[in-house]
């Protein structure tokens, strides 16, 4: 077979075919991986002992086992309670947890890092420590977490591939059927990694734009970010 | 209005850390439009005390009262004491993440519930005051510490508190910073602003102070007017504490 059909009208095709699932994977988890972890690392250093102690749990839960079985738990473990998630829906459940335990732990380390006198000024004035929270420390904190948010979501990119391991056909599994069905391991797998490579060069141009948009004027961040 | 009125009546405040008791019942009263100056070593409880009117640091007995309303024990009403009592810092505690202007104006949003227009005219309104509305679109970052503690004077005026508590304003500054700052206080309280002022500026003490308390070791040791405290011979120890300040500076 000519090596240009068969890079043009048989593997692109179907790597972007895959490429769709794995940016709709990508897309449905990223957001709420996010949410999640805002309010689990609010929860945990803000939140009384009890939620505290929760989230606590869940991200050693989380980080102390392997995402794969989690997605067997959910796709294959659930229905036997009844609980019944298409494949899409439980690779999509199964990074937002994952994603979200992780990201929780780095917008806590900038939590921490934001100083007291932040939190005390806003009390000062009259707002309640949710206020606080909201307006004052976590906007001065997600700034901070930035780098180990993108780093995250890098990962996320990355591991939506083992959605293949429950049946969804994203860019790598869409990359394997072509390379066991023509034989070509090497081509196809290649392909599928520039893909990825291209996904995470775009992610890291996009998380530099970001980062100096929000960067905050006068700060020693923002003057390295313009010399850039 | 009666300016002999008691807008804010402190009793018996008391205070430990662990082991350490750092206010051993602290009681007086503050007239409106009256500027109190607190003096004395480091250590002796004068910051505490101001974190315990408003409650920032809960005292462990004594009473506060705001215009005859109990400050303390007043539950989730405290944040409305806090509006009324503004607090300004040693080190400013600017919101690093916000304009001057965005600094001043975001309480009147989240806690007064004011609409945009009306927020930014106030914030712009007491920026002028401390005369940086032409800094009103810089971050903290950018200002000197002199402009930032005008800004976060400005921040308490905009939320028309009955009394400012000044935190030692002045002491992460340089002289020249200092006086900026101090001409700031003056104008507030010839206007009639009631301050709570922990200081070490002895001369801002002097031409402002109805009042000055020296603390030691907890207590008010000695109370009255600046010129009574320095000039007459029943009052000693604040002479004394001053004296060896001097004495240190002339090393």
């Amino acid at each position: 077979m000519d090596q240009a059909v068969f890079l043009f009208e048989i593997l692109l095709p179907a790597l972007m075919q895959g490429l769709v699932v794995t940016l709709q994977l990508i897309a449905c988890s990223a957001p709420f991986g996010l949410a999640l972890g805002i309010a689990v690392a609010v929860g945990r250093q803000y939140g009384n002992p009890v939620v505290s102690w929760l989230c606590k749990t869940f991200v050693f839960l989380i980080k102390g086992t392997p995402l794969l079985l989690l997605l067997f738990i959910l796709y294959f473990g659930l229905p036997s309670i009844g609980i019944t998630f298409t494949a899409f829906v439980a690779s999509v459940v199964g990074f937002i947890l994952c994603n979200g335990a992780y990201n929780a732990e780095y917008i806590r380390g900038a939590l921490i890092s934001i100083k007291d006198g932040q939190m005390v000024a806003a009390q000062a004035l009259g707002m309640t420590r949710w206020q606080a929270i909201r307006s004052v420390i976590l906007p001065q904190a997600l700034r901070r977490a930035i780098p180990g948010l993108s780093n995250e979501f890098i990962y996320l990119i990355k591991y939506s591939s083992l959605a293949y391991m429950i049946t969804v056909i994203e860019l790598s599994g869409a990359g394997k059927l072509v390379a066991t069905k023509y034989f070509t391991y090497t081509e196809s797998f290649a392909a599928v990694g520039i893909v990825y490579l291209v996904l995470v060069s775009i992610t890291t141009v996009a998380v530099n734009i970001l980062e100096k948009r929000v960067a905050v004027p006068g700060t020693t961040r923002a003057t390295a970010a313009a010399q850039l | 209005m009666n300016s002999n009125n008691v807008v804010l009546k402190v009793e018996d405040i008391r205070k430990s850390f662990g082991e350490n008791e750092v206010l051993r019942g602290v009681s007086f009263d503050v007239r409106r439009g009256e500027t109190k100056v607190f003096i004395g070593p480091s250590g002796t409880g004068k910051s505490t005390l101001l974190r315990c009117i408003n409650q920032l640091t809960p005292p462990d007995r004594g009473k506060v009262w705001l215009d005859g309303e109990e400050v303390t024990n007043s539950g989730a009403r405290i944040n409305y004491f806090r509006q009324k009592i503004g607090m300004v810092f040693q080190n400013f505690f600017l919101f690093d993440h916000l304009t001057a202007l965005k600094n001043v104006e975001l309480a009147l949003l989240k806690v007064r519930g004011m609409g945009k227009a009306e927020a930014r005219e106030k914030a712009l309104t007491e920026l002028r005051q401390v005369g940086m509305e032409d800094w009103a679109d810089h971050y903290p970052a950018e200002l000197s510490g002199g402009q930032a503690q005008r800004v976060s004077i400005a921040r308490a005026l905009a939320m028309d508190p009955d009394v400012i508590l000044f935190d030692e304003p002045t002491s992460a500054l340089d002289p020249e910073l200092t006086r900026e700052v101090l001409e700031v206080m003056k104008k507030l309280a010839r206007e009639g602003m009631t301050m709570l002022v922990v200081t070490h500026e002895m001369g801002f003490a002097c031409s402002v102070a109805n009042e000055v308390l020296f603390m030691e070791n907890g207590v008010v040791a000695e109370q009255g007017s600046p010129d009574l405290l320095l000039h007459d011979p029943r009052f000693t120890r604040m002479k004394d504490f001053i004296g060896r300040i001097d004495s240190r500076m002339e090393d």
